[in-house]
């Protein structure tokens, strides 16, 4: 005997069959569709008024080939010259000055968001001549050599490019990207431990290794995690060839702690990272002490983090057109805006980097709590390229024996 | 248990009506999931790729290890979910439904969260140690077990139990030789989806297990996003496709349902059932209670409000940086993202599901077919996307519908598992009725198939979202614009060295755990009836 579940047979249910021809409406239709963030955009409120008011939707000035039918009804109109689009890692936030560019050039600016830098690279490359962008903000001098020796970009130099730091435009002689920012990442370390602890902080990469400190360190896996990349190459700069090796076989026989990625080192594991960590010395950014002193509720007096300005290896960003661009000499108009002045100085504040071009101010708090490290130390991109991947095996050798 | 003939239609007659239902579903998987896959493991296929996935002992070493402990994680789930699968099927007590509901959030929860939640619970001498990633393998995949034997125990019929116990059966031999082998399907069925998820872990073992913990995905990850080395990244996924597809043909089954109506529950509840509850209540709701703590701590040892007011549609916080939209608004862009790829979902996975069920025999290979991306790399299939909707009309790389459509992809294997069951136990009798009635194939779906399962569909369609709620992967890939899910944005929170962006992350995880409770709340208030298997 079999019984049924459920009420018996009814009536016909038309709600599915309407639901397949909205599903495949929805799924027909292709760039069409940017209509659901717009709304989510006005819902979001005075916060997000900085980036969503320069943020278009799909480009379709410039080439007339998209037909008009796919044209999202809501997006925001592009500027009378067209637009372009940035793309950029996730961290990125637009600095309010992009609002000037659109209004001096008429080109409207979509920022798109790639993931951490290492995703945005390695899905350039696959993309490579078809680009998702027009230009790309963000390589890095680890990843830079190998994007350009493949064709990554189209060359192009900015007509103000002596306005930016010389020893950062010698890292590209061929004048494939431009540098337009630099950023520092040092050992932070959790004050008010150290003041509890009765103990000084660590004074340089040497002192890590120093029983004082053992177990007090957090660092990332340089595999997976961009500053941990980082501070791997400053400890391979720091001392001799060979002797880095035995540096980190100390270092983790010392007891420092490696950790997948930033977020986990900073949030799980840091003492001053709020997520009941027990390390209260972790690898960060020269940047991170100012942050809670600018945004957060209440503001701190006085940061509860520093960094120590002896560990610190220098990451130069770049931002160059992607080759295969629909829009070159609108690409190539929004790479001179990244290096003005106007842009530049307020990368600290919105970006918690340097700018690259010489002799703009930086904001306060940072003179006072954020300053780049006055001698980094730093790796050519080309010897980067080239020992990169051994330099990983080598270090995975050591942290996993 | 034997399916049910569905219709007396011969073979030949039945082609074109499997064809015509089944020919959307594997369409759309074709398309988004086969395609794409196809054409990055053509873009990265190198010889030496295998040569050295078969040679280099540390990737040997990552395939053992991800193998070893997704066998750990299913047999430590199925473990620890039998007592309270029986308890929700064989004894009422206060809070059954409300507990059901809460322990399936686990599953659904962005890891980003979770994480948090575990690592404040777990000791710290057992963080990024294997036994970290076991427990939360467990935690999150707790549902899975205690919903589908917890299904499966219920429609055991008591007389049987009741027969052996009257002819002189011990307990333990009742057990051991009625109830276990009636409940083997549902546990194989169970743990072999266990399995797959705990395969294709992601986010926990990076933040659990820590770098000396690598699964397959997580190398596939590193090797095709941090290292330009999509050879070894391809060839890697091959090889976690191959292993999932194995166990799908061979073990992982829906199981058919309810055959007996009504529950017949054992009065009262012993010390014994009051144990099983308790626990399980405080292993599911003690990590979520850890990250509400952490939303209310903005600076360390105080206590406020702080991070819950930056979400209010003022936000108290001066100039916050525009990194994430409003926060709120993320939940309602995660609340778009999860209808569209709900609906698909459910209008794809339910013309599957009939098409699978009129298929018969060969519906087997057709479900094991669709259901293979719920075991497929999401760092695969999210690169193979945008290299295959990459021009003229048809780039859509930044496309809205690229999010809803990823998701869709991975929900609709679920939405196909809960329906094929309960379309599969309609009796022959009723479709052949209607036929002799002479009422159409098209009208006898819709009169009998959907009518039946329309419990079954909606709550497809609840677990859909719930699933695209929490999605992170796929949708992390794919995501472009300032206008994130909330599993995005909490982890965009977390990209900012802050105390206070900590506890706003908290706090929007809280809401969206909330978000996914009341979504499952009404799936089990529709789905109490039904006795699904997922």
């Amino acid at each position: 005997m079999k019984l049924i579940q459920g009420p018996a047979p009814r009536r016909p249910w038309p709600l599915l069959a309407v639901g397949c021809v909205i599903a495949l409406a929805a799924a027909c239709s292709s760039s069409g569709t940017t209509a659901p963030e717009a709304s989510a955009t006005t819902a979001a409120g005075p916060a997000s008024t900085t980036v969503e008011a320069v943020v278009t939707g799909p480009d379709t000035t410039v080439d007339a080939v998209v037909p008009p039918t796919t044209e999202p009804a809501t997006t925001v109109a592009p500027g009378p010259n067209g637009s372009v689009t940035l793309l950029t890692y996730d961290a990125f936030v637009a600095p309010e000055a992009l609002q000037a560019f659109t209004a001096a050039t008429g080109i409207s600016v979509n920022v798109a968001l790639a993931g951490d830098t290492g995703t945005m690279v390695n899905k350039a490359l696959l993309t490579k001549g078809n680009p998702e962008g027009d230009v790309m903000w963000g390589i890095d001098n680890t990843l830079l050599s190998r994007a350009v020796d493949d064709g990554l970009f189209e060359p192009y130099q900015p007509a103000d490019l002596a306005a930016v730091n010389p020893e950062l435009t010698a890292l590209v002689p061929g004048g494939e990207v431009t540098p337009v920012d630099t950023g520092d990442v040092c050992v932070n370390y959790d004050i008010a431990w150290f003041d509890d602890n009765g103990i000084a902080p660590p004074t340089d990469l040497a002192a890590l290794t120093s029983p004082e400190y053992n177990k007090l360190l957090v660092v990332e896996n340089p595999a997976t995690s961009s500053p941990g990349l980082a501070f791997l190459m400053a400890t391979v700069a720091a001392f001799p060839s060979g002797e880095w090796e035995s540096y980190w076989t100390n270092l983790v026989a010392n007891g420092a702690l490696v950790v997948d990625s930033w977020d986990a080192a900073y949030f799980n594991e840091f003492t001053a990272g709020g997520g009941g960590g027990s390390r209260p010395l972790v690898v960060s950014y020269a940047s991170s002490p100012p942050y809670p002193m600018l945004y957060g509720d209440p503001k701190p007096a006085a940061p509860p983090t520093a960094n120590i300005d002896t560990t610190c290896f220098r990451q130069v960003e770049f931002a160059g057109v992607l080759a295969g661009t629909k829009h070159a000499p609108a690409a190539r108009a929004l790479v001179d805006f990244l290096i003005t002045d106007q842009f530049q100085s307020e990368l600290p504040e919105s970006n918690f980097v340097y700018p690259a071009r010489t002799g703009v101010a930086l904001p306060q708090v940072f003179q006072q709590y954020g300053k780049p490290a006055p001698q980094p130390f730093t790796i050519a991109p080309d010897v980067i390229a080239a020992e990169r991947d051994g330099w990983i095996e080598q270090w995975n050798l050591i942290a996993q024996a | 248990m034997e399916p049910h003939r569905p219709g007396l239609t011969t073979r030949r007659a039945r082609l074109p009506l499997v064809v015509g239902l089944g020919a959307l579903p594997v369409g759309f998987v074709t398309v988004f999931f086969g395609y794409p896959l196809l054409k990055v493991v053509i873009r990265g296929a190198e010889s030496r790729a295998w040569t050295k996935l078969l040679s280099d002992p540390s990737l040997r070493r990552i395939i053992w290890f991800t193998l070893w402990q997704a066998m750990v994680s299913a047999a430590l789930t199925i473990a620890f979910g039998l007592g309270p699968a029986f308890v929700f099927a064989r004894r009422s007590f206060r809070g059954r439904r409300q507990l059901l509901t809460l322990v399936t959030v686990p599953f659904v929860l962005p890891t980003v969260v979770s994480g948090v939640g575990l690592l404040a619970l777990l000791p710290e001498s057992l963080h990024r140690t294997v036994w970290a990633v076991l427990a939360a393998h467990v935690w999150v995949n707790l549902a899975l077990v205690v919903r589908g034997v917890g299904a499966a125990w219920d429609r055991i019929d008591p007389d049987l139990e009741s027969a052996a116990a009257t002819l002189g059966a011990s307990r333990r031999q009742t057990l051991r030789h009625v109830t276990l082998p009636l409940l083997r399907p549902a546990i194989v069925s169970a743990g072999s989806l266990v399995f797959l998820f705990c395969f294709t872990s992601f986010g926990i073992i990076r933040l659990l297990g820590g770098p000396a913990h690598r699964s397959i995905e997580v190398e596939i990850w590193r090797r095709a996003t941090q290292s330009f080395d999509l050879p070894v990244a391809t060839a890697l996924s091959v090889a976690q496709l191959i292993v999932v597809l194995a166990i799908l043909v061979r073990w992982s089954r829906s199981t058919s349902v309810a055959q007996r109506s009504g529950r017949s529950d054992a009065a009262g509840s012993t010390w014994a059932t009051r144990l099983v509850v308790g626990v399980l209540a405080l292993v599911v709701v003690l990590p979520i209670g850890a990250i509400v703590a952490r939303s209310l701590h903005p600076s360390p040892g105080r206590w406020s409000l702080a991070a819950w007011r930056a979400l209010m549609p003022s936000p108290a916080v001066s100039g916050r940086p525009a990194m994430v939209p409003h926060p709120l608004a993320t939940l309602v862009s995660s609340m778009e993202i999860a209808a569209t790829a709900a609906l698909l979902a459910v209008a794809l996975g339910t013309l599957a599901a009939l098409a699978v069920v009129r298929a018969r025999t060969r519906g087997r290979s057709l479900e094991t077919g669709l259901t293979l991306p719920l075991g497929a790399s999401a760092v695969t299939v999210g690169l193979g996307l945008i290299i295959s909707f990459d021009r003229g009309w048809y780039d859509w790389r930044a496309a809205w519908v690229m999010i809803p459509i990823g998701q869709a992809v991975v929900a609709m294997p679920v939405v196909l598992r809960i329906v094929v069951p309960v379309i599969r136990s309609i009796p022959a009798d009723l479709r052949h009725a209607a036929g002799v009635l002479g009422a159409s194939p098209a009208r006898v779906i819709v009169a009998i198939d959907l009518a039946i399962a329309r419990r079954a569909i909606g709550a497809a369609a609840g677990f859909a979202a719930a699933i695209s709620l929490g999605e992170f992967g796929a949708t992390s890939l794919l995501t472009r614009t300032g206008s994130p899910t909330a599993p995005i944005a909490i982890a965009r929170l977390l990209g900012r060295p802050s105390t206070f962006n900590l506890a706003e992350a908290c706090a929007l995880a809280t809401l969206l755990a909330a978000l996914v409770v009341i979504v499952l709340t009404i799936v089990d208030r529709w789905r109490e009836a039904e006795h699904a298997t997922f």
